[in-house]
């Protein structure tokens, strides 16, 4: 086992739940306080100006050393919170607090020249590695140009020994680094995206649907390969996915997103057992169950996501929401604690609560 | 007699490489009413199974001569590899076959509203007025749940959100009221809510219109959602078929145990995912023997030399492996 550079301790897989708010001393990695990331769209000469609400005041604590699952349905939001979370879009409002015991950065107020610093401590891994990887550059190059471009390794001998320790890790030998991308599978590929997102060392990782694009008895060797790499370098996931099974083998908290806002997060058991939010309940029941015999039990949602450029008034959820009462359409949730670590925004938890026995 | 009968199907790609086995000695039949899940990872041939039951593959397929598809109608039976002429293929392709897509987007003109289309479609097939078609046509719409269907159907595809234009594909594909409908990943691009909605009406399309489906997926839980039988595919090969409670519950082919151990699955967050070991090889490199045997736990040096036969494991439900039809004792 490596230690990681600088010798930081390891982190507890699962921090202790009050090491989030109410004790100061263990901080998340990297904290969002009301993010908002709006887009302007529309503004020609005939439509008027419309703000598309991708990410709306958004408070999400990711401890050190999770592995941290975003779901939510497209248009959700996820992926713009993963790319705010790496400094990679603009952003509305808000803060976010990004600390590894090293450094401590305000993201949103970085200069540039500690954004490179940061650039090299956050990473994204993509979602598909047909597409992610440049056909006209080895596997060896592709791995590599991290380094050269940060400026991390000095001399082509101390990248070549970087690109070889991290494509070890990852399963890729010498021959595939001589190769280009063409030659190899959807797996292997995402291999060889994977240490190229991780050659810089970095503490925090967003791995955006970086499995959903693979076939089943590939995802699951990826999945099992990101654990790996997370134990023996220390690393912090953000994994955003559509995939709500995915998750539950594979994250440990979950935050889930419906248009722009976060409805509900708790560590995964919990969520998984105990579903408060509507939307969670919908979207468990939704996944397709392996068993022949239970057809049709699912809770259906009717409808479908609304366009974020026209949000609804209130809950944005209640549109969809078979328990919608008339508070849920004039007033906006806010997250609310109802355990340590799970918090739910919706007005009417408690008392739907009441109805499930779990 | 089934409505649908494919036997020894062997189809092969003309390349710069070489010929390429895409399907190899595929046989399986199909019912009227009966929905028959075809599973399989990317490069397993199951698309290129479903196109051939409409002849849409591409100048370079070249089908082995003893390969069979038969679709029996009511009142006569097509022997669809025979059909040559794009008026005999009318017959079936969007008349008794039609398809629906994975992108939805691919299968709608841009540039013509879905009425047009759907109009276009129903005046080709069948022997009617541009007025009846379109009353069939709105009807159609507002069957697979369209809200508005008078105003959707001038509408672009563009203007209808994705859950919509899925419905939308769905009732253009049925307006014809073809026997058999072959339906490629139809919910794999949609968020899990709205896939619930279109599997939902996909079952009550399937009683009221009682045709033959071939729901082509990866997903297993779909296929366990909506199917009556299963057949699994890899490399070209039907590893294994069977109903599907038998071939979920008890998988006799070591690729669909694999299949199902390397699943998430929600009411087993303890057992770790199995992934099965290696990579697909690439239909360039056909293993010899039985195809899976560079990847199976259980392979012995038979595998590699000859290909297993289909054995029996009940009623209706056949793998071909030497190893389960030995552990298992094959009926």
């Amino acid at each position: 086992m490596s230690t990681s550079p600088g010798g930081v301790a390891p982190a507890p897989r699962t921090p202790p739940a009050s090491a989030r708010r109410e004790s100061g001393h263990d901080t998340p990695l990297i904290r969002a306080d009301k993010l908002s990331v709006h887009f302007p769209i529309g503004g020609g000469l005939f439509t008027r100006k419309q703000m598309l609400r991708a990410v709306d005041e958004v408070s999400l604590s990711i401890p050190k050393g999770s592995f941290f699952g975003l779901v939510g349905e497209s248009g959700s939001g996820k992926t713009t919170l993963g790319r705010a979370m790496l400094r990679a879009t603009p952003i509305t409002g808000g803060s976010i607090a990004y600390s590894d015991g090293e450094v401590h950065y305000d993201l949103v107020e970085l200069p540039k020249s500690q954004l490179i610093e940061y650039r090299k401590r956050a990473q994204l891994i993509f979602q598909d590695p047909y597409a992610a990887l440049s056909p006209r550059m080895t596997v060896r190059d592709i791995i590599a140009e991290p380094l050269e471009v940060m400026g991390i390794t000095a001399t082509r001998e101390a990248t070549d020994e970087r690109v070889r320790t991290i494509a070890a890790k990852c399963r890729l030998n010498l021959e595939h680094l001589r190769r280009f991308p063409h030659a190899f599978s959807g797996g292997q590929r995402q291999r060889i995206s994977i240490a190229r997102a991780l050659v810089s060392s970095p503490r925090f990782v967003v791995a955006d649907e970086s499995v959903a694009a693979l076939d089943v008895s590939i995802q699951a060797d990826i999945l099992n390969l990101l654990k790996a790499l997370q134990n023996e370098l220390q690393l912090t996931y953000l994994f955003i996915s559509h995939d709500l099974s995915v998750v539950a083998h594979i994250c440990d908290h979950v935050a889930v997103m419906y248009l722009g806002r976060l409805v509900e997060t708790a560590p995964t058991r919990e969520l998984f057992r105990a579903p408060r939010h509507p939307y969670t309940k919908a979207l468990l029941s939704a996944i397709p169950s392996l068993d022949p015999d239970q057809r049709g039990t699912a809770q259906k949602l009717e409808g479908e996501i609304p366009s974020p450029t026209n949000p609804p008034s209130g809950c944005k959820f209640h549109t969809r929401c078979p328990y919608a009462i008339d508070v849920c359409r004039n007033t906006e949730p806010e997250l609310d604690h109802m355990g340590t670590e799970h918090e739910v925004a919706c007005h009417r938890w408690q008392e739907l609560a009441l109805h499930d026995y779990d | 007699m089934s409505l649908l009968d494919v036997q020894h199907l062997t189809l092969q790609f003309r390349t710069d490489e070489g010929l390429v086995t895409a399907v190899e000695d595929v046989s399986f039949e199909l019912d009227a009413g009966e929905v028959l899940g075809l599973v399989g990872e990317s490069g397993s041939g199951k698309s290129v199974t479903a196109k051939a039951l409409m002849k849409l593959n591409p100048e370079n397929a070249v089908y082995a001569p003893d390969s069979r598809i038969e679709l029996n109608l009511q009142q006569r039976t097509i022997d669809v590899l025979s059909l040559k002429s794009g008026k005999d293929l009318q017959l079936i392709r969007g008349g008794a076959v039609s398809m629906i897509f994975q992108e939805p987007m691919a299968s709608f003109a841009p540039a013509i509203t879905i009425g047009d289309q759907m109009v276009e479609q129903l005046i080709l097939h069948k022997q009617i007025s541009k007025r009846e078609a379109r009353t069939i046509s709105i009807e159609m719409l507002d069957r697979v749940g369209i809200s508005d269907a008078a105003k959707r159907f001038d509408q672009y595809a563009f203007e209808l959100s994705g859950g919509m234009r899925q419905r939308a594909m769905i009732a253009m594909a049925l307006s014809t009221r073809p026997s058999l409908l072959i339906a490629d990943e139809p919910t794999t691009a949609l968020d899990v809510t709205i896939q619930a909605q279109v599997i939902d009406l996909m079952k009550d399309l399937i009683r009221e219109f009682g045709m033959g489906i071939i729901f082509i997926t990866h997903d297993l839980g779909v296929i366990a959602q909506t199917a009556d039988k299963v057949a699994v595919m890899y490399l070209g090969k039907l590893v294994e078929q069977g109903p599907v409670r038998e071939v979920i519950r008890h998988p006799a082919h070591p690729y669909t145990r694999g299949l199902l151990n390397a699943l998430p699955k929600l009411d087993d967050l303890d057992t770790p995912l199995q992934p099965i070991p290696g990579d697909i090889p690439s239909p360039l490199e056909r293993p010899s023997g039985c195809v899976f045997h560079t990847r199976c736990p259980l392979a012995e040096s038979r595998c590699r030399e000859s290909v297993p036969e289909y054995e029996s494991f009940g009623t209706g439900h056949k793998a071909a492996c030497f190893v389960t039809a030995e552990q298992r004792g094959a009926v």
